[in-house]
């Protein structure tokens, strides 16, 4: 049977959305820049099988880097694509240089130091206020030079498919049996270290990518308290809820996340609010604060119930429904 | 103050402060040594420990010293008693998966972090009525800030007294109970050998099941002492607290209890001597600086033993 293309027909619903609902595709914006990041996690998540905890950092470096390079306090004033481009090898650098020394620990160790690696990103930003302004963040940023929807949908149709060629190659061939078996694969002639360095430079290029479009989007960098671990589970739960290493997966991860989180959420918060049923004093009454709540146990159900994911890549599935006795 | 008894001062500080993240810190090291999973939730459920004892201050009018020995039985119960449940209805199912029980234990740090924004907003007089629920609470102080040291500028008060007395006992007896008793045994046969403890009899997961519950008393005590300790408790604290004592713990070397105790007191100190000698503001960079370099130069940390991959 071939398989549905769900993340084709993502883009192409994405691409004629503005005509049916203007408003709706003014809320969709955040989601292609949810999912280039989550797509970001993906190659190291799903496709090679490393936890990375601190992907917001990773962001946080594209963020700042294309208001650097952008803004016009500082001497650089570089035009939209020029600093996109340079946000996306900035983001390539860090990955390598926290993937050289890093590589070699085992999974839930590497994940512990992403996501130290994430709060020294942080915590630097927030303290070097000298040249990043703190926690007022770089802005005024000049808006992107065409219509930011598609804009945002062009780089996010690009980063699939770019995706979809590495998961094919021989690099993504290679990450799927460092997921699958790592010892497996070294003993087959994969070179373990480099592919997972590959993995990491991509995978941080690609979050870095997100970071630059979001900084251009919120026409400032956003202060340094955005980029918090919170990022880096939603980011997670996107990867997770959509099916790990499954490209459409992600793509309607983060739909359903990013989706609920500004679009459902915000909805019912309006609504109870015109009918005067938020008490400011009862905490239960806001929905927001159930968010936590509801990201925590869409991750604990989908590892109980579904751990494959809602559109699982066909491997993950036969692995973890595979009985090993 | 001279320059010797500002650093003192600071390592009295560092000491108080190390013993409630080694007690954190055990309860990370024994889950790790028995089932490998770093418990993410174990901060969290340690900062719904000391909410459980604000409201236990609160509703039972407790105002005496005295009454720090009744916060000291419930709320380890009520902590072992929740990492209890949360192993059997969640991680249990996960057994022998890789990532899945790590996501699943991230998991349950959220919801217990909005367990904590909703205890938080409960109307009681308890939380400082009318402030907002993320708001940080104030914890009365039930143990006396004299100093016992009369004649000297240097603090050692009444609270660091009752860290220590507190939490040196519960070592000797911690060590005492898992090296000494049949429990113990168990305990150390399943995080030898999983398979073979099974095949020798052992109830394995009633014994990791135990293993959660001691786990998560030792947090218990903690949020008491820490509350006792600071006065100041908030629905996010659990988060800082549990990454210090999870540093503490592969700082020792995962696994090893005294390893877990040593690497508690180093973090207390670094953080001490940061706050007092580099700045506030950079301590947490310099705290996950060297969780990162020992992991990356000594993974196995101070006292753990090396290990090796098996095929």
């Amino acid at each position: 049977m071939k398989r549905f293309r769900f993340h084709w027909l993502f883009l192409a619903g994405a691409a004629l959305l503005p005509m049916v609902s203007p408003h709706l595709s003014e809320v969709l914006r955040p989601i292609f820049i949810m999912a280039i990041l989550g797509l970001g996690l993906n190659i190291l998540t799903g496709f090679t099988g490393i936890l990375n905890l601190g992907v917001a950092a990773f962001m946080a470096v594209g963020a700042y880097s294309y208001a650097i390079l952008t803004c016009d306090i500082y001497p650089f004033q570089l035009g939209f694509w020029g600093a996109t481009g340079a946000a996306i090898l900035i983001g390539l650098v860090a990955g390598v240089l926290l993937g050289l020394p890093t590589i070699r620990l085992r999974g839930d160790y590497l994940a512990i130091v992403t996501l130290g690696f994430g709060e020294i990103v942080q915590d630097s930003l927030k303290n070097l206020d000298v040249i990043t302004k703190g926690t007022q963040g770089i802005n005024p940023l000049p808006a992107p030079p065409h219509p930011s929807y598609f804009l945002f949908l062009g780089f996010l149709s690009v980063v699939v498919l770019i995706n979809r060629n590495l998961e094919r190659s021989r690099v993504g061939r290679a990450w799927i049996s460092i997921r699958e078996d790592e010892l497996a694969a070294s003993c087959m002639g994969v070179n373990v270290m480099k592919m997972k360095l590959t993995a990491f430079a991509l995978g941080a290029a690609q979050c870095s990518l997100a970071g630059a479009l979001w900084a251009s989007f919120l026409g400032s960098s956003g202060e340094p308290g955005n980029y918090d671990f919170q990022i880096s589970i939603i980011a997670l739960c996107i990867v997770i809820v959509g099916g790990m290493g499954s490209i459409g997966g992600v793509l309607l991860g983060a739909l359903v996340m990013v989706g609920f989180n500004t679009i459902v959420l915000e909805t019912f918060t309006n609504f109870l609010k015109a009918h005067q049923l938020i008490s400011s004093t009862n905490v239960f009454t806001a929905p927001g604060n159930w968010k936590y709540m509801l990201f925590g146990l869409a991750l604990i159900l989908m590892m109980r119930f579904r751990p494959e994911g809602l559109l699982p890549s066909k491997s993950v599935k036969a692995e973890l429904h595979h009985d090993p006795s | 103050m001279s320059g010797g008894e500002v650093l003192l001062q600071q390592l009295i500080i560092g000491l108080s402060n190390g013993m409630i993240i080694a007690l954190i810190a055990l309860g990370y090291t024994m889950v790790y040594g028995i089932i490998e999973l770093i418990n993410f939730a174990h901060g969290d459920l340690f900062m719904l420990g000391c909410f459980c004892a604000l409201t236990l201050v609160g509703a039972l009018g407790l105002e005496h010293t005295g009454s720090v020995i009744v916060l000291l039985a419930v709320v380890p119960v009520f902590c072992g008693g929740m990492n209890w449940l949360v192993d059997r209805l969640a991680y249990r199912h996960l057994r022998g998966q890789k990532l899945a029980p790590l996501v699943s234990a991230i998991g349950v740090s959220f919801v217990f972090l909005n367990f904590g924004l909703f205890w938080g907003g409960l109307p009681m007089n308890v939380f400082g009525g009318g402030k907002a629920a993320a708001a940080p609470k104030d914890f009365p102080s039930l143990v006396s800030n004299a100093n016992l040291l009369s004649e000297s500028n240097v603090l050692f008060t009444a609270k660091d007294l009752m860290v220590v007395a507190i939490t040196i006992p519960l070592m000797i007896a911690l060590t005492l109970f898992v090296k000494r008793t049949r429990a113990g045994k168990a305990m150390r046969a399943v995080a030898q050998d999983r398979v073979a403890a099974q095949l020798m009899g052992i109830p394995v997961d009633r014994v990791i099941g135990q293993t959660f519950l001691i786990g998560g008393g030792l947090a218990g005590v903690a949020s008491v002492i820490f509350s006792l300790y600071n006065n100041t408790i908030y629905f996010q604290m659990g988060y800082r607290a549990g990454m210090d004592a999870f540093t503490a713990a592969v700082l020792g070397g995962i696994g090893s209890l005294p390893g877990a105790v040593l690497g508690g007191l180093f973090i207390g100190f670094v953080r001490a001597i940061s706050d007092q000698y580099i700045a506030t503001r950079w301590t947490n960079v310099i705290v996950f600086a060297i969780l990162i370099l020992v992991l990356v130069f000594r993974p196995s940390g101070i006292l753990g033993a090396r290990h090796r991959e098996k095929v």
